[in-house]
């Protein structure tokens, strides 16, 4: 993978400005095909968007090339923020959930920003964890291996990691996917208070009922952006059937493709 | 009579002596490297790596003769170079990394033969493929503890960031830290410590050390922590009960070795507390237990 090219412009002392996703014709390529294009616009400081989008629409691309783990073409800018300002909260299937770490580990390595490769954990970093796991529901399961889990459980260990690493932007890639209906209240619960405290959320989702219910900006993506605002202006009926006509597109010209390949 | 059969040959022997340390060495440096190599799903690309020490340690041989430091950074500066260049290939043409890898193993595997045969002897090319634990001398017993200890310090400064590498690399990345740096010094120690394998065990055998006794810590533990000192465990008792086997019924030492390793494998397949036939087959007996 090549190396990112997201600017993180941290001109100010972070304290001073709340950091912004800015957006100018943006274009990130999956394979050498393009997954996303020219997206302008910003997520701004304290906002909590959800990105709603058929299957393959480019969402967790997006999401991937503001954290800087894909290289992106165009402008893609994180102000006033430094790299331990943003927390990714990636799609369980991009964990390993045989390796034998242990819950507790889990959650410590929210404190890599501060602590990074070598530097020990300090006993108010061990509280904090603690604190998080409380948070999350998890106590008393410290010790557990990651592989003996429940996906919900496990989705709650991950919420407690970013719990511990207080960033001020927030990248949640689809958090309540196959998971319960109570830890989704619960961990739902957790994504509106970051918002509350003013930090930035961004969030793939795909339940709509739900994005309407807690989420003020949507931001509905086919490949190239359908509607980005409030979300009742967003998800409008038109909106969601131009979306899915475009997904229908690139699902009949990949078939095609394959048949003559 | 039980002091004849377990401690004698190492009492009376200088040879046996070094030849178990030797091996006590290599099992401290290849438990946790092995660990990590069946953890990260990486036991065939090990198996890979310790056939393409070969050419390099080749090379040594024509350069130096059956010299130790020779044949050692011959077969480190190739094991390497073989990893590094099938990783490249993976990663710029349509190939993936378990094909390119043994695409490049194979070449230096055959070219290192041919190196050996054409330059040495049959002699040689079996010394070098089966290796000579029982000819081990001073310097090879500094250079397989030199390893062991570059191992387990080496490790202590990668082991955060392994471990987080093998759970979640995106997380890895996305906090600014290089996962392919991680990799690279996990593939450095562990072609390190083939290198030492082969001093004893041979090129064909010095991936039992590092697989063997990792595989088995597999059906005993499940945390990382008790994994890696329970394979160092494995490790250091399967060198023990190799070399006695192989003095007392005149075995070469390398296999009888990694027999003595394998034999811990099968009864840990067999009776392990995790994931082993007993506990599939036999839960009941696992729960008494």
């Amino acid at each position: 993978m090549k190396p990112s090219t997201v600017r993180l412009l941290a001109a100010h002392p972070p304290a001073m400005k709340l950091p912004v996703i800015r957006l100018q014709d943006v274009t990130v390529s999956h394979d050498r095909r393009p997954a996303v294009h020219h997206l302008s616009g910003a997520f701004e400081a304290g906002s909590m968007t959800a990105i709603v989008g058929p299957n393959g629409a480019g969402k967790t691309t997006l999401l991937r090339a503001i954290m800087g783990l894909q290289s992106a073409e165009g402008s893609l800018a994180v102000e006033g923020a430094r790299r331990g300002d943003l927390a990714y909260l990636p799609q369980q299937s991009e964990l390993d959930r045989q390796f034998p770490l242990t819950v507790y580990d889990l959650v410590l390595m929210g404190h890599w920003p501060r602590a990074g490769a070598f530097r020990s954990i300090t006993r108010p970093q061990r509280a904090s964890a603690c604190e998080a796991l409380s948070a999350v529901g998890l106590e008393g399961l410290e010790d557990r291996p990651v592989g003996t889990l429940s996906a919900g459980q496990l989705q709650r260990a991950m919420f407690a990691r970013v719990l511990v690493q207080d960033a001020r932007v927030l990248l949640l890639d689809e958090p309540f996917n196959a998971i319960d209906m109570r830890t989704t209240a619960n961990l739902l619960d957790i994504v509106v208070r970051w918002h509350r405290e003013r930090r930035t959320v961004l969030c793939v989702l795909h339940d709509l009922e739900l994005v309407r219910a807690h989420f003020p900006r949507t931001l509905l993506i086919a490949c190239e952006p359908v509607a980005w605002g409030p979300t009742a202006e967003a998800l409008t009926p038109a909106n969601l059937l131009r979306a899915r006509a475009m997904a229908e597109r690139w699902s009949e010209d990949g078939e095609h493709r394959a048949r003559r390949a | 009579m039980i002091y004849d059969l377990l401690a004698a040959p190492f009492a009376d022997y200088t040879f046996m002596r070094r030849a178990l340390v030797a091996c006590l060495a290599l099992a401290i440096g290849c438990g946790p490297i092995g660990v990590f190599l069946v953890l990260r799903r990486m036991s065939l690309m090990g198996d890979a790596l310790a056939h393409a020490v070969l050419p390099g340690a080749a090379i040594g041989f024509v350069v130096g003769g059956l010299s130790l430091p020779a044949l050692s950074l011959g077969g480190f500066a190739a094991g390497l170079a073989v990893a590094l260049f099938a990783g490249l290939i993976a990663r710029v043409t349509r190939l993936r990394e378990d094909a390119s890898l043994a695409g490049t193993y194979l070449i230096a595997l055959a070219a290192g033969v041919l190196i050996v045969v054409s330059q040495g002897s049959y002699v040689d090319l079996v010394h070098i493929l089966f290796g000579t634990i029982l000819a081990v001398d001073d310097g090879a017993l500094l250079l397989v503890a030199g390893i062991s200890t570059v191992t387990v310090f080496g490790l202590a400064v990668l082991y955060r960031a392994l471990v987080i590498e093998c759970f979640d690399p995106g997380f890895l990345r996305a906090v600014g830290a290089s996962g392919s740096l991680v990799h690279l010094g996990f593939l450095v120690l562990a072609v390190l410590n083939l290198v030492a394998g082969f001093q004893a065990l041979g090129t064909l055998l010095s991936l039992g050390l590092l697989l063997l006794p990792a595989a088995a810590a597999m059906f005993w533990a499940v945390a990382l922590p008790r994994l890696i000192l329970l394979s160092a465990a494995f490790g250091a008792v399967a060198g023990y009960v190799g070399l006695l086997a192989s003095y007392h019924a005149d075995l070469p030492s390398g296999p009888a070795i990694v027999l003595a390793a394998g034999a811990i494998y099968l009864v840990s397949l067999a009776a392990g507390r995790h994931g082993s036939l007993r506990a599939r087959y036999m839960p009941r007996l696992h729960m008494a237990s």
